[in-house]
Order: C-alpha cells, then structure tokens, then sequence
C-alpha cells in the first residue's frame, strides 16, 4: 500500500474553548478504532514519546471508565475519565482528566470515517471549559510553559 | 489577565482576512490603503480588522509617521504559531506510533 498519509492538520477554535486534530491513516476506520480501545494496543502510542504508559482500569463500554498512568525518571501523571459513548469503528465519547487538576475535565469526541481504498479519517475534538484551560493543553509540555509564556505575551504587550 | 490576551490574539488570527493581513504584513510594512488594495472591501472594514489585530497586541501603527504604516509584532504572532504548531507536532508524533500499530495489527477487523 503506498502511504499518503497526511500531516495532522489542528484546530485552535477562537469562538469556543476547543482543539480539533484531524488525522488520515493508511487503515480502515475499524482497525484505527480498535487502536483506541484495545488497552495493550493503546499504551504502544498514546502516551508521550521518552515515558512508559501503565493502564491501571479500562472498563470499555458506555459508562465504564478509565485510568492509566504514565511515568518517567520516576514521576508519575495520572489520567482518568470514563466512557460516554462507544460506537466501535465510528464513534467514541469520552472524558478525560489529568489528575493534579481535577477541576479540568475534557470531553473527548472521536470519529472515524473510512475514506477509500483502505484509509481513514480521524477527527478528534477536546472541548474545555474555558479558554485559560484550552490554552494550557496547547502550551502544556513546551518548553515556554503556559506561565512563562504568558509572562512573555505580557512583557510584549507592554510594550 | 494574560490568557485573556491569548484568547484574543486567538480570535483576531481567526478570520481569514485578517491571517491574510498578517501575512502580507510578515513580509514588510504597509498602509491601510496599500492593505486594502487586494480585497473587495472598503478602507474602513480593512481598518476595522486592524483594530482587532491592534487589541490584540499582533500590530502597531507609528504615531508620527504621516503615513502611519502598520507594523507586525512578530514576536507576538510567532509564540502563539510556535505554542500551536508544538501541541500540533506532539499530535503527530502520537499518530505516527499509532500508524506503527495500524501495520503491525491483523487483518481481520472483527474481534
């Protein structure tokens, strides 16, 4: 199969606290489904590149719920949510929560939708309640931080 | 509130006119009446953007200047792309361990 995968493309919304991430893969909407709800098949990609991904609960089905943990040089982050809506190689609902910040719950919603010749597309929406929260996911892990740089944006604003 | 500056420098980037502006304006400095040229639209909804993209931080306009020429700020636009296209590329490299997974998953899709 010759691989035209596209880059993923991103959604900042400016209307609602929102990030969209759309993805094409060189597989039917099934498999990449499956990928997202398979335990031993999520920890091979979701968690960040240089840390492990432990699943501790992973009740898969319309009102379970999910935690799982991802850890490096012995620091642990924790994450858990809970199922809202499953729809196998269609649709999948669900909230998520970093657990340092219990106030922060995202509602997930993914779709998948086959595109032809054995492809797919994923698109995958997080929808916060408030653009502080949404801008500190799109800041969160780079090396100018929420903090700094919002000290940063202040000082050139200044000007 | 810094994150309100954030939101709006967000929402000023959002309207396709005005990522336009920005883009001629990345390239040098222009007038209103030289920013307005391309567009089908009249000076004053041209200088309507500009103001959005004044709030926000993203451009000055020189106060002496008779011409009062429009100026990127381009430290501002550049951490907002950078903050982006960083969260964006961590996507990506998600996505590429999953394509990893896709080939190395079974055929059969039915469990």
């Amino acid at each position: 199969m010759t691989t035209s995968t596209h880059e993923t493309e991103i959604v900042v919304d400016p209307k609602v606290p929102l990030v969209r991430f759309v993805r094409e893969f060189d597989a039917p909407a099934a498999k990449v489904y499956r990928a997202h709800v398979d335990p031993e098949l999520i920890v091979q990609w979701l968690g960040p590149r240089r840390q492990q991904m432990r699943v501790e609960t992973w009740d898969c089905r319309n009102g379970g719920e999910y935690r799982y943990v991802h850890t490096n040089d012995g620091n642990e982050y924790w994450f858990r949510g809970c199922f809202h809506e499953l729809r196998p190689g269609e649709l999948i609902v669900q909230t998520f929560t970093y657990e340092d910040m219990p106030d922060g719950v995202s509602l997930e919603r993914m779709t998948f939708e086959d595109i032809g010749n054995g492809r797919s597309r994923l698109t995958a929406t997080a929808l916060v309640d408030s653009f502080e929260d949404r801008d500190a996911f799109v800041s969160s892990g780079v090396e100018v931080g929420a903090r700094e740089g919002y000290e940063k944006l202040d000082e050139l604003l200044a000007r | 509130m810094a994150a309100d500056a954030l939101s709006r420098v967000f929402s000023a980037l959002a309207d396709p006119t005005r990522r336009d502006m920005v883009a001629r304006l990345a390239v040098g400095d222009a007038t209103v009446n030289e920013l307005a040229a391309p567009y089908a639209v009249t000076v004053q909804a041209v200088s309507k953007h500009l103001k959005v993209l004044e709030d926000a931080g993203l451009v000055t306009r020189s106060r002496d200047a008779q011409r009062r020429p429009v100026h990127l700020e381009a430290e501002v636009f550049d951490l907002m792309t950078k903050w982006i296209e960083r969260y964006r590329q961590q996507a990506e490299e998600r996505y590429q361990r999953l394509d990893a997974v896709l080939r190395s998953m079974p055929d059969e899709e039915e469990k």
